[in-house]
């Protein structure tokens, strides 16, 4: 039995949203999801399914938000801790092992109502270990790992300074994309050295949305839609569980890929994938994450990226959509905008900046700091 | 235009693999524990893996449940636990229902050994509630709606006793009845090695006792604790080389009501009705009364005890104070129900309450529940737990018969 996406859904995304709560947010993706899908979800919905942390929306038990904007009531509905991309695991593994035939999943980010976005993060740390450390903001974890691994791979300024440039630009055909721009290597370079060597432009800002999925088996798939877009392989993994232990070449998302990747069946990565969606929260990240999916071989990367070959014309164009530094970071919903993305290209739907060439694309996030955990979707038609 | 599917599906059930447990582990439950959530979690999982014979190196993938993040101050507490509950490298996922997390984390179990992805799947359990300072209560602050109800100030508790006094008044139960339960538990709880508050206690004990907010008293509520609880859940193959006599999921359910719980007639749980509609069909259970032999309702609330045994069809609506007053609930009556001890008499770590739900159900199905064994021939039982606002029921039937 195949699963299939049959109808796609989001809101936003935008810099701040003062006149949508979290919970119209919620809404407005669902109800144009369920509405692309054909679908009543009070009848024929069998798994809701929410990705959200509870600090991130400032709640003590999130769950209980849940039912009544999605139209959930009286359902299976439940609240997976984890990126999007955990959530279309677990419809997947719904649709797998007969619990449900059509499943819907939602991921939201409210992040401008977010105070103390630093203060958040700090506790997520190990209060022991990691808690005490100075007083600095959260991203000198990304900036201590962008450190070490440009220093391992010999990457300099200007190749990850390239990354910006070209998501911000892709951004630019993107109606949904707050932080586009047209700029260059040097106005990159002339960015303040925020957490040296991560410079401001390199950290993806914040950005609101919501996105909802409804997935369905191979067999209604057939009957809602003419363009279903098969979720070909799924996978996630941990690493450990803070920055003190991971190893800073994105080992979760090598091994999520690796899981993925056997599902759909795929030996090599760089020929069969078409395109790529990557966590590129900071800069570096996409290097990182482009490694991590076998797209290119390690030390190569970083040239490949300022020579041109992930660009939208390039051989394997990753984040034409403009990703997190064109998009924003949207906490767990940044997998949903990623498979997002690859859904809509894959089904012709991209508008301007739809690729000629896309058949098999794989959407990948990662949870954040200061976590080694992440998950990756293959996508195809 | 929208195209409608002409016919409602249903749930097809047609999984890929059966589902057996093999393996159980808790640690003690105290109010206040000296470990870290980690180490927790380490103990039940050492003892889980033990009671399989497998080691960390055979599991495959691992599921945690925690409830609410507040208690322990830390924030994606999942992240956290991750390597004391052996979820270091491999998939692993937490998942969340509020206090319905209890058995909702072995429904995920459930999923990934049932659609194939996993053929030894770890279920992790965890709560450390004396972290939150003065009181866990304070942690449930930031669970309400921020504009409707948080201006009230309201607590648990008495939102409990609106409910408990809606059962009492629509079914015209007395306290006296309720407080039956309280007494049942806390003395089944004397032969579980690892109660908190087990006790010989009288009727009159838990009428006299501290009101907290009338109706509701101090001995018909269970304690915080701390505590972790862990399940291992395989697939057929592998459990035929384990053991004989492994324990099945014949059926799982869950159903999530409504925010808006002040629109809701609280005198009957709408939401473990619905859930164990869900799991008797997979289960095909038609008659619940007759067909369970052994029952581990939701109880951290006496009166909850007999609401949910009506809400998972062990009872008629308003019959469960009854069975209970004739001793049909009692570890050697005909539906034993709670003979863990439950939480009134184990204790209450949210998430970790599978310990006394999906672990007991499974360890009196597979005859290993020592002290606590019920005296009937046991080949089905179920085990349900509750929790958000009083909003999600989650369901599983367990059977030792394939």
């Amino acid at each position: 039995m195949r699963v299939a996406v049959v109808g796609v859904g989001y809101s936003g995304f935008n810099a701040n949203t003062p006149d949508l709560s979290w919970k119209e947010l919620m809404f407005e993706a669902a109800v144009r999801a369920y509405e692309d899908a054909g679908i009543n979800p009070r009848r024929d919905v069998d798994s809701f399914i929410t990705c959200a942390e509870d600090i991130w929306e400032g709640f003590a038990i999130f769950d209980e938000f849940v039912p009544d904007q999605l139209g959930a009531v009286l359902k299976p509905t439940c609240t997976i801790c984890g990126d999007f991309i955990y959530g279309l695991a677990t419809a997947y593994m719904h649709i797998k092992s007969g619990l449900a035939d059509i499943a819907v999943v939602e991921a939201h980010s409210k992040a401008s109502d977010i105070l103390t976005f630093g203060g958040a993060i700090k506790f997520a740390m190990d209060p022991v270990w990691l808690r005490q450390i100075g007083n600095a903001h959260p991203y000198y974890f990304a900036a201590l790992e962008m450190s070490q691994y440009v220093n391992e791979c010999c990457i300099d300024e200007e190749q990850v300074a390239s990354v910006v440039v070209k998501n911000k630009n892709n951004a630019r055909l993107n109606p949904s994309a707050p932080y586009s721009g047209r700029i260059g290597v040097e106005d990159v370079l002339n960015s303040p050295m925020v957490f040296d060597p991560l410079r401001k432009i390199e950290i993806a800002p914040r950005a609101d949305g919501a996105i909802v999925f409804v997935l369905a088996s191979d067999e209604i798939a057939k009957e809602l839609t003419d363009l279903p877009v098969w979720l070909k392989g799924v996978g996630w993994w941990s690493e450990t569980s803070n920055y003190d232990t991971m190893s800073f070449n994105a080992l979760y998302a090598a091994k999520a890929a690796k899981m993925a990747y056997k599902m759909a069946g795929i030996t090599n990565a760089a020929k069969e994938i078409d395109f790529a969606e990557v966590d590129d929260r900071f800069a570096f990240k996409e290097i990182q994450h482009i490694e991590a999916l076998e797209l290119s071989k390690r030390f190569e990367t970083a040239t490949l990226m300022a020579e041109g070959y992930f660009d939208r014309s390039g051989e394997i164009p990753v984040n034409v959509s403009g990703g997190n530094l064109g998009i924003g970071n949207l906490l767990e919903a940044t997998g949903g905008q990623k498979s997002l993305e690859v859904v809509l290209q894959l089904r012709g739907q991209a508008g301007k900046r739809q690729l000629s060439k896309a058949e098999t694309g794989v959407a990948q996030a990662w949870r954040y700091i200061p976590t080694a955990s992440g998950a990756v979707a293959v996508f195809g038609v | 235009m929208i195209m409608e599917v002409e016919k409602i599906k249903g749930l097809k059930f047609a999984k890929k693999q059966d589902v057996a447990i093999v393996g159980a582990g808790m640690t003690t439950w105290k109010r206040r524990l000296n470990e870290t959530g980690k180490e927790l979690s380490y103990i039940a999982v050492k003892q889980a893996l033990e009671e399989a014979g497998l080691t960390i190196d055979d599991v495959e993938m691992v599921v945690m449940g925690s409830a609410p993040d507040t208690f322990d101050g830390l924030h994606m507490k999942g992240e956290y636990l991750l390597d004391g509950s052996g979820g270091s490298d491999r998939p692993y996922m937490r998942v969340f229902v509020g206090g319905g997390t209890g058995v909702f984390a072995p429904i995920a179990g459930y999923w990934h050994v049932a659609s194939g992805l996993a053929d030894v799947c770890l279920v992790v359990c965890e709560e450390k509630m004396s972290s939150c300072y003065p009181h866990p209560q304070s942690g449930f602050k930031y669970i309400w709606d921020p504009i409707l109800d948080r201006p009230l100030n309201p607590n648990l508790i008495w939102i409990f006793a609106l409910e408990m006094r809606r059962y009492m008044h629509v079914n015209n139960i007395k306290h006296e009845d309720i407080a039956l339960v309280s007494v049942k538990n806390k003395a089944n709880a004397l032969d579980h090695p690892c109660a908190q508050v087990a006790e010989k206690i009288t009727v009159e004990d838990v009428l006299n006792s501290e009101p907290m907010a009338l109706p509701v008293r101090r001995l018909d509520v269970s304690p915080p604790s701390d505590g972790a609880a862990a399940l291992i859940m395989v697939a057929p193959h592998i459990a035929r080389q384990l053991t004989d006599e492994p324990v099945w999921v014949d059926g799982v359910g869950w159903a999530l009501d409504t925010t808006m719980w002040y629109n809701r007639d609280l005198y009957f749980p709408r939401y473990v009705a619905e859930a164990a509609k869900m799991a008797y069909k997979m289960a095909h259970i038609t008659d619940p009364r007759k067909e369970i032999d052994v029952a581990e309702p939701y109880d951290p609330f006496d009166y909850k005890e007999l609401h949910h045994m009506e809400g998972l069809g062990l009872a008629r609506k308003g019959e469960a104070p009854i069975l209970t007053r004739e001793g049909v609930t009692a570890r050697d009556g005909d539906l034993p129900t709670c003979p863990s001890g439950g939480l009134l008499g184990v204790g209450n770590p949210i998430a970790a309450t599978m310990g006394v739900k999906a672990c007991e159900l499974y360890w009196q199905l597979a005859y290993r529940a020592g002290k606590r064994q019920v005296a009937k021939e046991v080949t089905t039982g179920v085990c349900q737990a509750w929790g958000d606002l009083m909003q999600v029921g989650t369901v599983m039937v367990m059977s030792n018969k394939r």
